[in-house]
């Protein structure tokens, strides 16, 4: 197994893709933290409305944007990991190292979690850098001393780890690179924010609205943007990553019995 | 000494669908010897070995590598080696990095892939992406992969497609020392031409099914000649061939005799004062014989060289 989840991690680290996504997340986070703290700061400002955040709070949720806004990195790199294996039929030679359709699934999943915590670090430390010089100069500070901030940025580090491999997870099921780039962007971008705006809107469906990925990456981090209060509208931590598992167990699975169990040719 | 390695395979076949691509297959493949594994397009070649290595479920029969299915062999790419397509790299990725990719797996080191590449010629360009290697450069990468795990068991599909002459050559001697070494070789290919210099042994498959199997020799005694008769006289031709029992075919301008040489028609014909205009060897190839075979579908398998 050790022998798999080094090739994944090679065949990950050896072509261009990684770092390129890497770069676009980077300037993206970067870009959007910066924009948040600002207009945060300036809102407060100049309309002072009462319901918006303030200090640590304030802080919390802008640190909080790299899972929502950047999740969909880390979603696709993970999901490269099959899909580039099917687009390029290298699966072939890969199956033919490795015949067991549970190791090769195992190593991609195991493995997702180099290129998880590289974009997790990259990712939150975007966002950091984006918004923290703003929140101290214009706001009442970046309160990255805060332990509560801390532990925020780790989770975040963490929850963008599991994206990437429930990316994974989603590319043994969609195999085809092209619908699984689609699915992901179009669920991301579109599908999920308005279910959790739609569904978060009354009471009686803001409880599934948890359970959607998105939310529960919140509830792993311990902030949301979506969420005026972070102790009602989520999840605890440890119920959001375990819905999480669930996702990516739920995915490998009919990865491992349809997909992978399909002729290769 | 290798440890001998056979291949088995036993009434294999394979439908997608409606399509029977292997329909009842059975042949074997001996070690130390290259094996020509040969059929027109579409005949099931690529189908049968992908069976062979796991990678396509039979729909009946068995597909068997020393008396063991592909994926119960531990460490499989260290006992067979195999080249199925040129093209399934990732472009992006360097020559070198593709055989890295796979070498903890097969459990060799990263010298081991240097060394491969310098056996088929591609040390100059192990650093460059895949993407800008041309079809035969692609074609020696699959190589060097199949190669890696030193593989008692060497399966190539169309191995010589986008191979220069002297690339044809060299991938020759290269088989045929692996068969000298006691591995166990087998080359598809749907010319056969493209083997004939290379292969001790035949199986020929044609719609999933056996046509024939035998070595080379068996294959080349299927090969008749064929003595083009040309007179003024088409009926006395006729009636010495038939006071001959020679099988003919009228052809246009003149009779065809099979397996019956020049200089015995030509006694014959002085023997017995028949005017000929022509008695021309019009021979038939190892090719008409593999076309013959693999042309007409219901043509009942033969083996070990006995005509059908
Ligand atoms: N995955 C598949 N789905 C459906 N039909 C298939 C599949 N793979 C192969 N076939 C069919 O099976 C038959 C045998 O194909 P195969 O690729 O094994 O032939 P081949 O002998 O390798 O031919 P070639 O010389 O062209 O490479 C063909 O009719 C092909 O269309
Ligand atoms: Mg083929």
């Amino acid at each position: 197994m050790s022998a798999a989840i080094r090739a994944e991690v090679r065949k990950l680290f050896s072509t261009r893709l990684w770092w390129l996504l890497a770069l676009v997340l980077v300037a993206y986070l970067v870009f959007i933290g910066a924009v948040m703290a600002f207009s945060f700061t300036v809102q407060v400002d100049t309309m002072g409305q009462a319901e918006m955040p303030t200090g640590e709070d304030m802080a919390k949720q802008i640190y909080s944007l790299t899972s929502p806004i950047g999740y969909v990195f880390p979603l696709i790199i993970g999901s490269l990991l099959f899909t580039g294996e099917f687009r390029h039929k290298t699966i072939t030679a890969s199956l033919l190292v490795e015949p067991s359709r549970w190791i090769l699934l195992g190593a991609k999943l195991l493995a997702s979690l180099s290129v998880g915590v590289v974009y997790g670090i990259l990712g939150t430390a975007s966002t950091v850098v984006g918004a923290a010089p703003i929140l101290a100069w214009r706001g009442e500070g970046a309160f990255l001393g805060s332990g509560d901030i801390l532990v925020l940025l780790g989770m975040s580090v963490v929850v963008m780890t599991i994206w990437a491999v429930l990316g994974t997870a989603i590319g043994s099921v969609l195999t085809n690179q092209i619908a699984a780039i689609i699915v992901i962007l179009a669920f991301t971008q579109f599908v999920e924010p308005i279910a959790r705006m739609a569904l978060g809107a009354w009471d009686l469906t803001s409880d599934v609205a948890k359970f959607l990925p998105g939310a529960a990456a919140d509830a792993v981090v311990g902030a949301s943007f979506y969420a005026q209060d972070a102790s009602t509208d989520l999840l605890s931590r440890g119920a959001g990553a375990a819905v999480m598992l669930a996702y990516i167990v739920v995915f490998a699975l009919i990865g491992r019995y349809v997909t992978l169990r399909r002729d290769i040719g | 000494m290798r440890t001998e390695t056979d291949i088995v395979v036993d009434h294999l076949t394979k439908r997608f669908g409606s399509v029977t691509a292997v329909d009842d297959l059975s042949f074997t493949v001996r070690p130390g010897a290259v094996t020509g594994f040969l059929g027109p397009n579409g005949a099931g070649k690529t189908t049968t070995l992908r069976m062979l290595l796991g990678l396509v479920r039979p729909t009946s029969g068995a597909a068997l590598i020393g008396g063991r299915r592909y994926e119960d062999i531990e460490r499989p790419a260290s006992v067979v080696g195999a080249a199925l397509e040129a093209s399934s790299f990732h472009p992006g990725r360097s020559g070198l990095d593709h055989l890295r990719v796979y070498a903890p797996q097969i459990g060799v080191s990263d010298a081991r892939c240097h060394e491969m590449l310098e056996l088929v010629g591609l040390a100059d360009s192990a650093k460059r992406r895949v993407g800008g290697y041309s079809m035969g450069m692609r074609q020696r990468l699959g190589l060097a992969y199949a190669l890696l795990g030193d593989p008692d068991v060497i399966l190539l599909d169309e191995p010589a497609n986008g191979l220069d002459p002297q690339g044809i050559v060299w991938l020759r001697r290269l088989l045929r020392i692996f068969a000298d070494e006691g591995r166990t070789v087998l080359v598809s290919s749907h010319v056969l031409s493209e083997v004939q210099h290379t292969v001790d042994d035949v199986v020929i498959i044609a719609q999933g099914r056996l046509v024939h199997a035998s070595s080379l020799d068996g294959l080349r005694a299927l090969a008749e000649t064929r003595v083009r008769l040309a007179g003024p006289d088409e009926e006395r031709l006729a009636g010495l061939a038939a006071e001959h029992g020679w099988r003919v075919e009228r052809v246009d301008g003149g009779l065809d005799v099979f397996g019956v040489s020049a200089a015995q028609i030509g006694a014959a014909a002085f023997a017995a004062g028949v005017e000929l205009h022509q008695l021309a060897d019009v021979g038939v190839g190892l090719e008409d014989v593999f076309l013959r075979l693999t042309s007409s579908p219901d043509a009942p398998a033969s083996r070990g060289g006995v005509a059908a």
